[in-house]
């Protein structure tokens, strides 16, 4: 029988405030184990929370950049459950007044991936199990997450990957979150299923957590397809289960069995207050949003006639395509300043974190000043990049480099002097060139380029040239 | 009625005696009464004495405030910085907290001297002290007479004159139905008023702490010390009362519109209920207008607050595992095993049954028979409540059926000691504030409390008419002929 897949996703994103959710503690990563605690985040018996402002807002942008309906009323529910992690036996968490509800992301292929909800809650400490004996960090605890909740529109593993992509562009670009997977502040949860083709009711499903990259989230979703699809071959039937994916051996196993439902006894929590979230403040918000994801990449293609691929690898970085669009805003040109990124600065940046972080020393202002210098045809396009690699490393303004005279306008006359010199000083790559080996001409050319010091336009050099060697 | 804290404050900032003088008198008289009824479980001497030293300095700086140098007892479920807090349950022994409550924040650095922490129900659930796991108080007035609870060690402090004052807290009639059983006063403010941080949460949409004193004027100058608003408690509220409760004082009641309701009085003993009307008619005779109100919904309000006060102890209770502090069980297998031997052996009775019933009203298919249906009654007692206080500034009522029953009266009818609070809980589900003042004795001479009820903020408005009656009545309870004199 053909089955087809229907997944939806659980995506918890820990927000890049600077305090925790219900206090004053640092939400800093790392750090020795329970000192970023006080008697709040670690459930000190007689300890109130107090919701931290920022966290709503968070997620008010976080809502509004995936096309969600803010509610303006909204308040904290506790889901009690125990384990040794959570302090208080309650997550305070949000049940039936989400903060965020009936968003969208659209994939590349224009279709629509439903975002039920998003709501915001405290994420939970760390179990640290060292030599027999488990020990836990409660640094983590009351970090503020959003838990962003998909319907189940995602059809194929490479769509839930697209997805989880997008999201995390999204929520980068909106700076609510550095969404990084390997630390855990972006973590997945897939739910999955599957019904043979052409019907309509749900299979039984399982949910695989705390996916911990983009690229398991297929290998983990094709390794539970394999999984259910052999079970379901073989005549049997799936059993409702929280599954553990394994990237280190590529396998997939069950965690533990839901024979009965979890029941979190949700109740709205008496220690916070109802909070409302007034429309002007959701249309304040809404109007200082910047530029998301798929707006510009559009405008790198469609009106700054970018190619797609140097479009691409570009806007999948926000702070590149910030510095990108404020050198052009300075005056460059911008498939200059952008061959110069991917071509200049992304040989400093090895990994994809470096990129993300694009802690780079010099300003758009001092990249402006530089391509400037090539868009003006005042010094050559290999210049410039030499010039930009020595201002990488010193931070230096490009004047330190390339002095005025040097970028002073050049006459034709004295261009056509200099080549004439060239052409004498090389009689041997002449006769080459004569002969029919072309490539003996970039001798004349390294010597036109070492007297003008790079400044001369190599399409004026080359016709000089030719029309002397004839 | 005895002004303690006015004549003590007095002395102290003349000079007759010092705060360290003061404390050892106190803490002579709690290591001579307190055997005798059980009122502290944990002492702090040391740090009274401390606190003393530092409050004889404030008083010679001559900025010292009404309670510097006065030594007092809290709850056993109030914080307080490296102090045991054990809320009288096996399962916080040993618990020492690393913070302050607002509350004893405030005091202390009013230069408030601490005795030690007072007696209570286990996780302040009860109506007698008797769940305690350090055995029950005694009345005081009567040792084979419960003092009531929970916040009964405090109450039985104050009376004992063993703590000038004490702080208790009143989830369902903690503070006011010991306070009436003592023969005290004891005022349960609006909720919010007070900031709950650093009182361990039995129902926190309930919970608020309040002094237990032996006068009016003394309970609104405790009052004014610990209430205003906390950024650390979300439930507090910024209210303008205008200047300190303590100088709305009056004793000026005409044309004060009390309410009476007569559902308050069913099933309540012939001889509390002839004391209040007593008190309710010397109000009339000097001035007051009574109001005969109707209050049906009063029979909703006991079901309404054990479903809501029990399912939010349910969640509050999770945290006690064993884990992090207080007791952990000796034997067991893995954690989830700890977690269940540490709860079984670390819990009490009564506070077992509550955890159940909370637990049971919030599990999902019993969730909108019990505790959504609780919370829709609740806005209908509020409203009522609101209509009331529309056309009556206060309401009068008695504080609990009975007086002090005897120790092991209610046995293992926890029924018939949860209807003991029938009359205490609506001022908890209503948030509006109480006072409790002694209005006579039986004919045991056990004490009977009466309630003035006021609307939300209202406390200067109950205060007053309670400083009337404590001034017009001829005393109606002897003074207890130990402890500290005045």
């Amino acid at each position: 029988m053909k089955y087809e897949m229907v997944c939806g996703m659980e995506t918890h994103i820990e927000l890049a405030t600077k305090t925790k959710i219900f206090c004053g503690c640092t939400t800093e990563f790392g750090g020795a184990p329970n000192t970023h605690c006080c008697p709040v985040c670690t459930g000190q018996p007689g300890s109130l929370p107090i919701l931290n402002r920022r966290v709503v807002e968070y997620a008010v942008r976080a809502g509004l950049a995936v096309n969600c309906k803010i509610n303006n009323n909204s308040h904290m529910d506790r889901k009690n459950y125990v384990y040794p992690d959570l302090p208080k036996a309650y997550q305070i968490s949000q049940f039936d007044e989400p903060i965020c509800e009936h968003g969208y992301i659209e994939l590349d292929s224009g279709k629509r991936i439903g975002i039920t909800r998003i709501h915001i809650e405290e994420d939970a400490g760390k179990l640290v199990h060292e030599q027999g004996t488990t020990y836990i960090d409660y640094n983590r605890g009351g970090v503020p997450l959003i838990e962003i909740v998909s319907e189940p529109d995602i059809s194929t593993p490479e769509e839930a990957r697209e997805y989880a992509e997008k999201l995390q562009l999204i929520m980068r670009y909106v700076g609510i979150s550095d969404c990084k997977m390997q630390e855990g502040s972006m973590r997945c949860d897939v739910n999955l299923s599957l019904r043979p083709v052409g019907t309509t009711e749900f299979g039984t499903r399982t949910e695989t957590k705390n996916i911990n990259s983009l690229s398991n989230i297929v290998k983990a979703m094709n390794r539970e397809i394999e999984r259910q699809e052999d079970i379901l071959e073989s005549g049997g039937h799936i059993v409702q289960a929280t599954m553990r994916y394994d990237a280190n051996t590529d396998e997939i196993y069950p965690m533990r069995t839901k024979e009965n439902s979890d029941d979190y006894r949700y109740f709205p929590d008496p220690d916070i207050l109802r909070f409302t979230i007034p429309q002007e403040f959701v249309d304040e918000t809404k109007a200082n949003l910047p530029e998301l994801p798929s707006a510009k990449l559009r405008r790198y293609i469609d009106d700054m006639k970018l190619p797609e691929s140097t479009a691409r690898d570009i806007y999948k970085y926000r702070r590149v395509s910030e510095f990108l669009d404020d050198t052009v805003k300075k005056g460059a040109n911008v498939k200059n300043t952008a061959n110069l990124i991917i071509g200049g600065i992304y040989s400093t940046l090895e990994t994809e974190e470096d990129k993300e972080r694009f802690d780079i020393k010099i300003t758009p202002e001092k990249m402006a000043g530089l391509v400037k210098l090539i868009d003006d045809k005042k010094i050559n396009k290999n210049k410039g990049q030499e010039t930009l690699m020595k201002m990488l490393e010193s931070g230096d303004d490009v004047t330190k480099f390339i002095k005025a005279e040097d970028t002073a306008g050049m006459s034709d006359e004295d261009l056509a002097k200099i080549c004439e010199a060239a052409v004498a000083a090389n009689p041997d790559a002449v006769e080459n060139v004569r002969n029919g080996r072309d490539k003996a001409i970039n001798v004349i050319f390294g010597y036109v380029m070492r007297e003008t010091r790079g400044k001369a336009d190599m399409g004026k050099v080359n016709k000089i040239i030719r029309g002397l060697i004839g | 009625m005895r002004e303690v804290l006015t004549v003590l404050s007095d002395m102290l900032r003349k000079g007759e005696i010092t705060s360290q003088e003061l404390t050892e008198k106190y803490i002579s008289a709690v290591e001579e009464v307190n055997p005798q009824i059980n009122a502290y479980v944990h002492t702090t001497f040391d740090f009274a004495r401390e606190g003393a030293k530092k409050a004889d300095e404030m008083l010679k700086a001559g900025n010292a405030g009404a309670l510097c140098g006065i030594p007092m007892a809290l709850k056993d479920n109030i914080c307080s910085d490296g102090h045991l807090t054990t809320c009288c349950s096996k399962i916080l022994r040993g618990f020492r907290p690393y913070y302050d409550s607002t509350v004893w924040s405030k005091l202390k650095s009013e230069g408030a001297v601490m005795l030690g922490k007072a007696n209570m129900d286990e996780f302040a659930m009860g109506s007698t002290s008797e769940s305690s796991c350090y055995g029950a108080p005694l009345n005081p007035r009567n040792t084979s007479h419960v003092t009531g609870g929970s916040s009964g060690g405090g109450a039985a402090a104050v009376c004992a004159n063993i703590a000038a004052y004490s702080l208790g807290s009143d989830t369902g009639g903690s503070i006011r139905q010991p306070a009436s059983y003592c023969g005290v006063v004891g005022l349960k403010p609006t909720y919010g008023a007070v900031s709950r941080y650093g009182l361990i949460a039995y129902g926190s949409s309930l919970d608020q702490i309040g002094p237990i004193t032996n006068s009016v004027k003394d309970a609104a100058l405790v009052f004014d010390a610990i209430r205003g608003v906390d950024e650390n408690d979300d439930t507090s509220v910024d209210y303008n009362y205008g200047g300190p409760s303590a100088n709305a004082l009056t004793g000026d009641i005409k044309g004060l519109k009390i309410g009476v309701a007569e559902e308050y009085f069913d099933g309540i003993n012939p001889e509390i209920k002839d004391a209040v009307m007593d008190a309710v008619k010397l109000y009339e005779k000097n001035g007051a207008e009574i109001i005969n109100v109707r209050l049906p919904i009063l029979k909703e309000a006991m079901p309404v607050y054990y479903i809501i006060a029990c399912a939010e102890a349910s969640s509050n209770l999770g945290r006690y595992d064993g884990i992090r502090y207080g007791y952990r069980a000796d034997n067991y297998e893995d954690i989830d095993d700890m977690i269940y031997c540490t709860r079984s052996e670390g819990f009490g009775r009564e506070v077992k049954h509550r955890i159940i019933l909370g637990t049971y009203v919030l599990s999902s298919g019993y969730y909108d028979a019990y505790y959504k249906k609780a919370c829709i009654l609740r806005n209908n007692i509020i409203k009522r409540f609101d209509d009331i206080f529309n056309t009556c500034d206060v309401l009068i009522a008695p504080n609990a059926p009975t007086t002090a029953p005897k120790l092991g009266h209610h046995g293992a009818s926890a029924v018939e000691m949860y209807l003991s609070d029938i009359c205490t809980v609506p001022v908890n589900i209503t948030g509006i504030p109480g006072i409790s003042v002694p209005c006579g004795t039986d004919k045991a001479g056990l004490p009977i409390g009466m309630q003035i009820l006021g609307k939300r903020f209202g406390e200067n408005t109950i205060l007053n008419a309670a400083y009337f009656y404590e001034k017009t009545a001829v005393s109606p309870v002897k003074e207890y002929e130990g402890g500290v004199r005045i």
